[in-house]
């Protein structure tokens, strides 16, 4: 899933990446900087499931995986 | 847990918070509003849009209410956000904190509005008389602040 600018970037809220087995966070990045160039000099937050996680983290591609800029609510 | 942690589309109502966090124990109710400013850095702003990855960014303003209850002893608070296009001068978020005394509530609700602005998924658009631009904010995670 896409937020904000990164949303609007791809014109869509949320894309498909294949990536490898045993793949981590920083791999479905890599699938959506490929996809959408023009995230391609971007350092996004992550989230797995709702919750914040670091790009080194294990996905299954069962999870809700998000990424979006820094956040500026309030 | 007692306390109400919700994203709004639509004006956000100020008694709905108090309400919320009122009760016959608390001799104290602390209120945030923050709202809509008419300029940034120099520049005017004509409107805000604020949009929010909702389910996650309501998990993560309960987890600032439990966070103010384990360091202030504050376990009644709300927290609303408006999400879509505000006016100036509109209430973007209202926080309210009840407490036995005001010392807590007063500075349980600085923290909640701090850390809002640190780590809830909420994302603010500016609009101008000749453009928009996204704000880009807070780098922090629950982890690393």
């Amino acid at each position: 899933m896409l937020f904000a600018r990164y949303r609007e970037a791809a014109g869509a809220r949320s894309i498909e990446v294949e990536v490898p087995a045993n793949a981590t966070l920083a791999d479905v990045w890599a699938g959506v900087r490929s996809k959408v160039p023009a995230l391609r000099e971007e350092r996004p937050m992550f989230s797995c499931d709702r919750v914040y996680a670091r790009e080194d983290q294990a996905v299954t591609g069962r999870e809700e995986i998000a990424v979006f800029p820094p956040v500026s609510g309030g | 847990m007692p306390g109400l942690y919700r994203i709004v589309e639509g004006v956000l109502d100020l008694q709905e918070a108090v309400g919320a966090v009122a009760g016959p124990g608390r001799g104290a109710i602390a209120t945030f509003i923050g709202t809509a400013r008419d300029h940034h850095e120099g520049r005017p702003v004509r409107a805000l849009e604020y949009h929010a990855y909702p389910e996650m960014a309501e998990r993560v303003m309960r987890d600032i209410g439990r966070e103010a209850e384990e360091r202030f002893g504050t376990p009644h608070v709300a927290i609303l956000h408006r999400i879509g296009r505000l006016n100036i001068g509109e209430a973007s978020v209202i926080i309210a904190v009840g407490a036995e005394h005001r010392r807590e509530a007063l500075a349980a609700c600085a923290h909640v509005i701090e850390r809002l602005k640190q780590i809830v998924p909420i994302w603010k658009k500016e609009h101008y008389a000749d453009g928009a631009a996204w704000i880009e904010g807070s780098r922090l995670t629950p982890a690393s602040g």
